[in-house]
């Protein structure tokens, strides 16, 4: 990490802190220095089943140049491994996410940043590749290394290149989907041996500031982890004059309210990541945490304390939100213990607003041969309807039939204004399915298909193929009708959790729900059988070409029997006198 | 990387030849290929014994860019696991061998026969990351160990293949001939183990194992809370032998030739030595397990003027 500026934290901490950097790092070049900030926000949202809910976001902008052949070597708060992979594979946008756990959306509501189970990378890259697929090859074998995953069993069989779905977070007009690759693997496991390395992309690593909070007993130990890393291209100001680097490096947890034993509706910072706050990271311009206060303003409900009198709102997820605000960078926060424990009381709970947009996937049928998906979407809004873009992928030994699709609402059939279905090729690409579809008001989709499995070759089976075989989540996104006026001017100063996904209208907002991934059997060989098959016709070939051998060359011959012991003894003395044997 | 070292005053009367000497010790640089290979819950021992390995690797010295860690499966996140990230060695929990710093090189399916070898061999393809690559050279010694299922003459692999002694001996010579190592230590801690290092044919190979042929390693003790068996006693033993080594010990090959006799590991452990060069006995646990790097502060310059010839 770079060094750190001298000053003591209780200033309030600018953003050119590069100014101050400590001497030894010499710039030889005539270009100024670009500036790089960073800033940590932390949310705690209290969930209605009792559970709570905690969203980190470590946000660094960089004002640099990848592209164009410009050699960056002086790295500060920006980590060099990712700066190196953006300039060597010409990335423009990049989203990888690792999920340990479902996202419960009727019982927790929305999440800030919604993630499939298991491991999910998608990229857009510039324009100016040529082999695009090659260079996908390549950076996910670069991902695995850095972040220690099996991101290298990512290739043609489980990549598809969505057409509508993922469409540029950051700025960018080129729209052309042969540069977006997008890729799932459902079975990649979470653990401490991913943390680690996204923990040493922070500036403070794990040492100050949020980042001492992220303990892997803890984090693991609940119902939802997902920890995300996001790199894309902003604009800086309303004009779009000049653009910087965005890197945010999310992790959202849910903290089961049962796990510690006690079953009371009492959180701290303490019981959930058993470490209290001592100061902020020094290298970052802004370090907040926000406790969502919306549900109980007065205080009656519940109740946080040290209390505090900052209070901010924001709109997010179509909603205006108030929050009680700690700010790490004042002393004054830490208070005379010189350490923060936050506590949050709540008394009752009431019933949670149902989340507009919900949805659900399964298989059904029977036996090994067929089955039939069924996505179900609901739309919860009471008088509005919505469009939603649905994106499946499903690998190619489950043999879609699609002259089977239906998409059917409250009864009738609901004709889809958008079709991109690309086949599956067999052990070359899976299948992909787009389409748009249009939500009445207070109803639920269905829509179902009808698949067949295929017989994989012995050698493709994994070592446990009786666990079964896992199919991507599908990835519904939507424009959902806000209650409140969105704000579309994305460069103001807005707190991290609201502003990861950009606006463009006043009237909705961008929403993305994953269903679950599904588990399949495939019909499964008995994979004892070769070595049956062998043992069993080494004998037969031994026995019967034995037989056969023997036939054609055994001759037999007529042999004395030995004589008994009295007649040998007798031939012995027969033979000392010289006379004939008997 | 490491700074840790022994350091020694050069004697003020002869600089040239202390240099000389300085220069032809033996190893330079330290790695480790630390390998479980087995997969489900009840597996669990094998990947604490990788793990405790592992952590007392780290703590004399080797830094995780070194060290080629390959788990078969995920037992610290698993479902079953009663307290999430975490292995234990001991039963009542009393040491997490998984920690808060680790870094799995290969896992789950990626544990297999194909990759084991081609780390080896480093015959890997172009666009493997630094961290999954065993860059070693004539000068770097290696401990290599193993861990699983295993018979007479092979080890199990995840449940569906095997590795041969005979394919491991053959490895472990092309290795020799490319002048990926200078010294090897083989440690092996399975069923029948010792029949893995009869076929080595290279120099400079050591080999340790935990039970001889027509011998099954035993494990050691359950936990009630998990579950499930934590280690396996050879390992287990080592492990406890380890903790009292840190980075400056001078204790040798010999003293780990004596981990765990008949009387603890019910098993009886075996060694092979005659391959290798130097004597066991001068060979120190830091050789292997520890990065200790050979540091001497000199008061003076020394004129290099000639070539300095590695006595080896």
């Amino acid at each position: 990490p770079a060094p750190k500026p001298n000053q003591p934290t209780s200033f309030e901490a600018t953003a050119d802190k590069e100014d101050t950097s400590a001497p030894e790092t010499v710039v030889q070049s005539s270009v100024p220095q670009p500036k790089d900030d960073f800033q940590e926000e932390l949310v705690i949202r209290p969930l209605h089943s009792g559970d709570i809910y905690a969203s980190f976001q470590f946000r660094t902008l960089w004002e640099t140049d990848f592209m164009r052949g410009n050699k960056v070597s002086h790295y500060r708060l920006f980590p060099k491994s990712l700066g190196q992979v953006i300039s060597k594979f010409s990335v423009r946008e990049l989203h990888i996410s690792f999920t340990q756990g479902y996202w419960r959306t009727m019982q927790w509501g929305q999440p800030f940043l919604p993630s499939p189970p298991g491991a999910e990378l998608w990229v857009w890259f510039q324009d100016s590749v040529t082999d695009v697929d090659g260079t996908w090859k390549e950076l996910t074998n670069v991902l695995s290394g850095i972040f220690c995953a099996s991101l290298n069993f990512i290739d043609s069989t489980n990549t598809v290149q969505p057409s509508a779905s993922f469409k540029p977070l950051g700025i960018g007009n080129v729209t052309d989907h042969r540069f977006l690759r997008y890729a799932t693997l459902p079975r990649e496991i979470v653990c401490t041996e991913n943390l680690t390395p996204w923990k040493k992309l922070l500036p403070c690593g794990s040492k100050a500031g949020l980042a001492v909070l992220l303990k892997s007993e803890k984090l693991f130990h609940s119902s939802f982890h997902s920890q995300a890393v996001h790199i894309r291209p902003v604009c800086q100001d309303w004009q779009c004059k000049t653009t910087s680097w965005e890197l945010r490096q999310t992790l959202n947890v849910v903290f089961d309210l049962h796990t510690p034993g006690q079953g009371k509706l009492e959180w701290s910072l303490f019981k959930m990541f058993s470490r209290t706050l001592t100061e902020a990271c020094p290298l970052a311009s802004s370090s907040k945490i926000y406790i969502d206060i919306t549900d109980d303003p007065q205080g009656e409900q519940f109740e946080v304390s040290p209390a505090t009198h900052l209070l901010s709102q924001a709109m997010v997820l179509g909603d205006r939100r108030t929050f009680s605000v700690y700010d790490l960078t004042q002393q004054i926060t830490f208070g005379t213990v010189r350490s923060l424990n936050l506590l949050i009381r709540w008394k009752s709970s009431e019933d949670m607003l149902r989340p507009l947009l919900h949805a659900e996937r399964y298989v059904a049928g029977y036996g090994l041969q067929t089955g039939e998906i069924h996505t179900l979407m609901y739309n919860n809004h009471p008088y509005r309807s919505f469009p939603v873009l649905l994106l499946d992928s499903v690998p190619w030994y489950l043999r879609l039939y699609i002259h089977t699709l239906t998409v059917t609402s409250k009864g009738k059939d609901n004709k889809p204004s958008y079709i991109h279905y690309q086949p599956s090729k067999d052990r070359v690409r899976p299948h992909l399915l787009e389409m748009l579809v249009q939500l009445p008001p207070n109803s639920v989709t269905e829509v179902t298909v009808q698949f067949e499995r295929a017989l994989l070759k012995w050698t493709e089976y994994t070592p446990d193929p009786n666990h079964g075989f896992y199919v991507g989540s599908s990835v519904i996104s939507s424009l959902v009708p806000s209650i409140v006026a969105m704000d579309t001017n994305s460069t103001r100063e807005q707190p991290l959790f609201s502003s990861f996904f950009p606006c463009k209208e006043e009237s909705s907002y961008f929403m993305r729900v994953y269903t679950e991934p599904l588990l399949v059997n495939l019909p499964t060989p008995d994979f004892s059988m070769p070595y049956n098959v062998i043992c069993l016709t080494c004998t037969v070939v031994a026995v019967g070409y034995g037989s056969l051998y023997n036939l054609l060359t055994r001759s037999f011959q007529i042999e004395e029997p030995s004589p008994g012991l009295a007649k040998r003894i007798a031939n012995i003395i027969r033979k000392m006198r010289g006379v004939p044997p008997l | 990387m490491s700074l840790t070292g022994s350091t020694r005053r050069f004697s003020p009367l002869v600089p040239q030849e202390n240099a000389g000497q300085f220069f032809s010790s033996g190893h330079t640089n330290n790695w480790a290929v630390l390998v479980c290979t087995s997969r489900f819950w009840f597996n669990y021992r094998h990947v604490a014994n990788t793990l405790s390995v592992y952590r007392s690797v780290k703590r004399l010295g080797i830094p995780d860019s070194h060290i080629v860690l390959m788990l078969a499966d995920d037992m610290a996140c698993n479902h079953r696991n009663p307290k999430p990230a975490t292995v234990f060695s001991h039963k009542n929990m009393e040491l997490n061998v998984y920690g808060d710093d680790v870094e799995v090189d290969y896992r789950g399916y990626e544990v297999t026969v194909e990759n084991f070898l081609r780390v080896l061999t480093g015959r890997l393809p172009p666009s493997t990351p630094r961290s999954k690559r065993l860059l070693s050279d004539d000068r770097s010694n290696i401990l290599i160990y193993l861990t699983g299922h295993g018979g007479n003459g092979f080890l199990k692999f995840q449940d569906s293949e095997e590795i041969s002694n005979v394919e491991l001996a053959d490895a472990f010579e092309q290795m020799w001939q490319k002048r990926r190592y200078n010294e090897l230590l083989f440690i092996i801690d399975t069923c029948q183990g010792a029949s893995m290092y009869e076929r080595f044919y290279s120099p400079n190979l050591m080999a340790l194992a935990s039970s001889q042929v027509g011998e099954d390693s035993l494990s050691h003790q359950p936990d009630l809370a998990i579950g499930v068996h934590l280690m396996d006693r050879y390992t287990f033993y080592l492990l406890e032998f380890l903790e009292d080594i840190h980075p400056s010990s001078k204790a040798n090959m010999n003293d780990l030739f004596k981990v765990c006799p008949k009387s603890q590991c019910v098993s009886t452990p075996g060694h092979r030595t005659d391959l290798f060069l130097r004597d066991p006995g001068s060979a120190l646990i830091t050789d292997f397990f520890g990065s200790v790097r050979k540091v001497e502060i000199t008061m003076e310059t020394i004129n290099l003027t000639e070539p300095i010839h590695s006595f080896r």
